[in-house]
């Protein structure tokens, strides 16, 4: 594998509802110069249906993907899905840690895995990999409407001897993204809630009921769009927001975005180009207002100085005239700027 | 509250088989409760998690197999990361979905009718092909229009692919579900 290269598999979701977190996960790493090597031939992993059935069915499925890169020579695989990445790294891990587990295993796969694999999400593979530094590097444009919560989902980081990745409770691998894009990241508190996962078809009123739970807790912490890594949580959370407003009797209107079309719009990407036109719940009126980095720098320059002439005065007198005016004039100064954006 | 006598009524071999199937020992769990405070499932489970391991511990096949509990777990992995004895308790509601499943005691039908669906789609084409799973559950559970109303959002943004794609070793994917069943049938 040359070192510019990941092997990459998106999973089923990716080739179809979920289509906008692979042109996004795509647009991104061409934008680094990394190439993405889908797996030859991949097959599903088998998600939650296979391990309701039996472990090492579950594990067949998932290792059949992991004999395949075993097979490319290489010995990394990275996902966006947290349920894939689930799939593979409890397989992997069961077959290390038990003989005759991986022997079962094999027994049902054509070519069998040696555990010579690690799998990685996407958001590891960004945040380790490539670095906040070059994320922060490529930053073009800046959103000042945007208020991000950033939603993990269930699974990413849980539980930590599987997942290996961040914080369990409290993880902090996409806000670290989202702060060096420049992007206001919300103080949220539901990051790892559940959002009624794969139950969506089945027991839609249970997914209601959770995903407004998170819905809520968004406009509590002041944010105004949410940011997922997950496909599953963004299909419960935008595409069945409607469903979520009829049966809870809620008005919400969230637009829920993956990090990394977040990322894309930072690096000066078009909306269309990251597929933002595919979500159910348009973000249209978040990203309207927009200015270049060069742009935000001088304005909070600009806003620095008045602040440091502000403090001086305030030094001297405690109620001073002089500053109050300034203190009207940046007042006056945002809502214009926010009236060229509505 | 309903008596149980534990001389009399526990089973276990039910327990031992959990214990060998899982991994887990069901026996570390002193009732803390930590596992069902964070389970976002709690209000729609009939027995709430922590009380299905107490079930566990005093053999009570019969009610835990019968419970909705075990098939409306998500595996959200909640309960497994704050349990403070270390058990792996969404992996043995993970089994106990499985022995459920293979002695016949589904009481969640329409899950159980959504996950054949899936994996049917899985065998048939390699690959999931998300129309089918939803048309395959709709026929199978009865449920024909549940999520029509989510049709035209995606429609019409490359999103919705009528006809399913193959991928080239579809017989290697057939080929682990029937050395899987092949497997299961010698063990009896």
């Amino acid at each position: 594998m040359a070192e510019n290269e990941y092997i990459y598999y998106p999973g089923c979701s990716l080739e179809a509802t979920a289509i906008e977190y692979n042109m996004s996960v795509r647009l991104i790493f061409k934008a680094l110069g990394i190439k993405l090597v889908e797996p030859d031939d991949w097959s599903c992993c088998g998600s939650t249906p296979a391990h309701s059935v039996d472990h090492v069915f579950a594990g067949a499925l998932a290792a059949r993907n992991l004999a395949i890169v075993e097979k490319m020579g290489a010995s990394t695989v990275i996902t966006p899905c947290p349920a894939c990445l689930s799939a593979f790294k409890k397989a992997h891990l069961r077959m290390v840690d038990n003989e005759e587990f991986k022997k079962e295993v094999n027994e049902l796969l054509e070519v069998p895995y040696e555990c010579g694999v690690t799998a990685k999400s996407v958001l590891q593979v960004l945040l380790e990999d490539v670095g906040l530094e070059a994320i922060a590097e490529k930053v073009t444009t800046d959103f000042p409407d945007l208020k991000v919560a950033p939603y993990y989902g269930c699974i990413i980081a849980r539980p930590p001897e599987v997942m290996q990745f961040d914080d369990p409770e409290n993880p902090v691998a996409m806000d670290k993204i989202l702060t060096a894009l420049g992007v206001e990241v919300c103080d949220f508190a539901f990051k790892t809630e559940c959002c009624g996962a794969a139950f969506g078809v089945v027991k839609k009123k249970m997914v209601n009921e959770l995903s407004s739970k998170i819905l809520n807790m968004v406009l509590d912490c002041g944010a105004n769009c949410l940011s997922v890594p997950c496909q599953l949580c963004q299909q419960n959370l935008d595409l069945r927001q409607d469903q979520i407003n009829a049966t809870m009797h809620a008005s919400f209107k969230l637009p829920v975005l993956y990090f990394t079309q977040i990322m894309g719009l930072a690096w000066g990407y078009s909306p269309r180009e990251l597929g933002l036109d595919k979500h159910n719940v348009r973000a249209d009126h978040l990203i309207r207002s927009k200015r270049s980095i060069e742009e935000k720098r001088r304005e909070e320059e600009e806003k620095a100085k008045t602040k440091k002439g502000k403090g001086k005065k305030g030094k001297v007198k405690k109620k001073p005239k002089a500053p109050k005016t300034e203190d009207k004039k940046a007042e006056t100064k945002q809502p214009e700027a926010k009236t060229e954006e509505a | 509250m309903e008596l149980i006598n534990l001389t009399e009524d526990t089973d276990w071999d039910f327990i031992e088989q959990v214990r060998e199937e899982s991994g887990q020992d069901p026996f570390l769990c002193y009732q803390c409760g930590n596992c069902t405070a964070g389970c976002p499932y709690t209000e729609f489970f009939d027995f709430p998690v922590n009380q299905i391991m107490r079930l566990l511990q005093a053999g009570q096949k019969e009610t835990i197999l019968k419970s909705r509990a075990i098939w409306q777990c998500a595996t959200c992995e909640a309960c497994t990361t704050r349990c403070p004895c270390n058990i792996d308790i969404a992996h043995i509601m993970d089994v106990l979905r499985i022995i459920a499943r293979r002695e016949n005691y589904v009481s969640e039908k329409d899950i159980k009718k959504f996950y054949d669906s899936f994996l049917d789609s899985l065998k048939h084409h390699g690959r999931v092909f998300e129309v089918g799973i939803l048309m395959g559950y709709n026929i199978k559970s009865g449920h024909l229009f549940s999520d029509a109303d989510l049709g035209p959002k995606i429609m019409g943004k490359g999103k919705v692919h009528f006809f399913p794609t193959n991928i080239k070793g579809k017989d290697k994917i057939v080929s682990i579900f029937e050395k899987f069943k092949q497997k299961r049938k010698n063990r009896g």
